[in-house]
């Protein structure tokens, strides 16, 4: 019998390849309950087909003509930014299940890495919200939604998406281990989360909206994040006047970085002080 | 390795109000089974939280194969396995991806963690059922595929919280047999129970806890000695309780226990079935019949009301009214 050699530390590539395992635990979850994907992409294609064919044609007349004259093609970059929210609830879910059913205990009793439990949720759940996006985006496709510049520039505009759902993981973390129970996560992470989505620019233009919410939505990540991938996918024909693309995407990847500064910190301590 | 493998001292935890851990000390040496016996709420699982690393206590401090586990439980960690009072289990996952998931994460290679996990799994039965997805497996099924994770790091020591507490009664022998093998291969094992034959069959030494406190430690034997051995327990009419304990107390020697909500009487029956006879006649000669009389084993129960004066299960109620008085102890 061949013990394993006692190890105080745990070194970098350990700690890279426990969040692959964990990684690859929490995908597989996905792998072999399919309808998980699914539903999660059913709600933002109820949206798609929502307020594309219902409100469509009375919004249709507010959006700007770089939008191809299409209201689908003015929605689609707010959809994904939705489903990048939303998407990060997951986050919260997945965490408190562990929680609940004991299995961040076995992971805490094992000389694995410490930060690979956060590290490989928040990877998995990337991954699985990069995978969500491309499903809705397919989606669009087939009901007629076009990109108005260029393929790079569409991947480019997903990839600040998968930015801002990355960091909004580590939010919804710090929120899961918070309240830690699932049935509370599930209203705690979607309370705040539905009037930011709103009061947005993700549905209709902020213009619309009565100046002391315009301040707000104008002004609030969700908003800067669906104006940088506007401007990626339909140009800066599709900003407002004064805004550029360099900007705006320079500002969503801004607020992305800087919550991601807070909440992955606030996440970490959060995690310490619930699991002992 | 010499020394104890296991050692805890003045380990207190409390939650709010609660004092889960009040100063406990357990010490035992490598290459036993150590079984912690308790009612609900003593304190075994916090205890075993403490030893593996999962809560750190108030005060106290606690060493397992000679590594502080305070000052580093990573190290700490590669020495010993966990399978928790709950089968902490994946679903999802096949029987054999999480036993193999567990080897990586124990630092093992993929090959290894592959090769390790078979071994387990073809170890504690589930060959057949471990490319399964866990989501179909009994509960029996889960506890022990939670047993073969805790293995597959191959700990020194083995920390098992009622590793077979609803479990039907023929898995509970496959478990026990299961459990006698690895300390046979040389691995320590440290498990609760609420199950007194449970501890007598395994366990070399017992702790027996209540309140976060240890009342009493020693061999399975020790501790049925204080007891007696056996109880004589009976029940009468009402009019001659009186008369039926005044009897017993001479015949035996001991003060007999009555216990008002059950309307049972026991007294210790050192000698067995021949206190039980004795019994028997000097009721008769007293023209008393019992309604029902038994000779039994000690039970947990037992051990609880002698030791502390009150019993295992309702140890809340007792303790929030005022404490009955312990039975005398030989
Ligand atoms: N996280 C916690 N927060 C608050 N109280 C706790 C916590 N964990 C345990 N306790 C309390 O500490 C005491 C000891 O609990 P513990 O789980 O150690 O008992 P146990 O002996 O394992 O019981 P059981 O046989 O029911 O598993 C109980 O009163 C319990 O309510
Ligand atoms: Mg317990």
């Amino acid at each position: 019998m061949t013990a394993l050699p006692a190890r105080s530390r745990v070194g970098l590539a350990q700690a890279v390849r426990d969040t692959a395992v964990i990684t690859k635990r929490n995908l597989l979850r996905n792998v072999r309950l399919p309808q998980l994907l699914l539903f999660s992409t059913v709600q933002p294609v109820m949206f798609l087909l929502l307020f594309n064919y219902v409100f469509g044609g009375a919004i249709g007349r507010a959006i700007p003509p770089a939008a191809g004259g299409k209201y689908i093609n003015w929605l689609i970059p707010g959809l994904v930014v939705q489903v990048a929210t939303f998407g990060a609830g997951q986050t919260a879910l997945g965490l408190t299940e562990d929680l609940s059913k004991g299995v961040i205990d076995r992971f805490r009793s094992l000389p694995m890495a410490r930060s690979a439990v956060l590290a490989g949720r928040t990877m998995s759940d990337l991954i699985r919200n990069g995978l969500i996006i491309s499903l809705m985006l397919g989606v669009g496709f087939l009901i007629g939604f076009r990109y108005q510049t260029d393929f790079v520039r569409l991947v480019a505009g997903v990839a600040v998406a998968l930015a801002f759902t990355y960091a909004m993981s580590w939010v919804m973390a710090a929120i899961g281990l918070a309240v830690k129970n699932p049935e509370a996560a599930q209203s705690a992470v979607f309370l705040p989360v539905f009037p930011l989505v709103f009061a947005s620019s993700v549905f209709v233009p902020t213009q619309t909206m009565p100046d002391w919410l315009r301040a707000f939505a104008d002004n609030q990540p969700i908003t800067v994040t669906t104006n940088a991938l506007r401007g990626l996918i339909l140009g800066e024909g599709a900003l407002l006047p004064g805004q550029t693309v360099e900007g705006q995407i320079l500002a969503a990847l801004a607020w992305a970085a800087g919550i991601l500064a807070v909440f992955a910190p606030l996440a970490v301590r959060v995690y310490r002080r619930t699991v002992s | 390795m010499s020394g104890p493998i296991v050692e805890a001292e003045g380990v207190v935890k409390t939650f709010g109000p609660i004092r889960a851990l009040d100063g406990v000390d357990i010490s035992f040496e490598a290459g036993i089974i150590y079984g912690l016996l308790g009612p609900n709420g003593a304190g075994k699982t916090t205890l075993i939280r403490v030893l593996t690393t999962l809560i750190r206590p108030d005060a106290g401090t606690a060493r397992v194969a000679g590594i502080d586990v305070l000052a580093d439980p990573t190290a700490a960690r590669t020495k010993m396995g966990l399978a928790g009072q709950f089968a902490a289990v994946d679903d999802y996952l096949t029987g054999r991806e999480n036993v193999e998931m567990v080897g990586r994460l124990y630092g093992l290679s993929r090959g290894d963690a592959r090769r390790r996990a078979a071994e387990v799994l073809e170890r504690i039965g589930l060959v057949d059922a471990a490319d399964r997805p866990v989501r179909t497996y009994s509960g029996g099924m889960r506890r022990r595929l939670d047993l073969a994770a805790s293995m597959v790091g191959r700990p020194q020591v083995l920390f098992l919280d009622e590793p077979t507490t609803g479990i039907d009664p023929r898995s509970r022998i496959d478990i026990w047999n299961l459990i006698q093998d690895l300390v046979a291969d040389g691995t320590t094992i440290l498990l609760t129970t609420q199950y007194l034959d449970e501890a007598d069959q395994l366990a070399a030494r017992v702790a027996v806890i209540d309140c976060g406190r240890v009342i009493t430690e020693g061999t399975p034997s020790e501790l049925k000695d204080k007891l007696g051995g056996a109880v004589v327990e009976l029940t009468v009419t009402d009019d001659c309780r009186d008369q039926t304990l005044a009897a017993l107390a001479t015949v035996t020697g001991e003060q007999p226990a009555y216990e008002p909500s059950t309307k049972k009487i026991t007294v210790p029956a050192p000698d067995g079935a021949r206190t039980l006879m004795a019994v028997v006649r000097s009721l008769d000669s007293s023209e008393i019949v019992p309604d029902d009389i038994t000779l039994r084993k000690p039970t947990l129960d037992d051990v609880f009301l002698a030791l502390t004066g009150h019993h295992a299960e309702d140890q809340t109620q007792t303790s929030a009214t005022k404490p009955r008085r312990p039975r005398r102890i030989r």
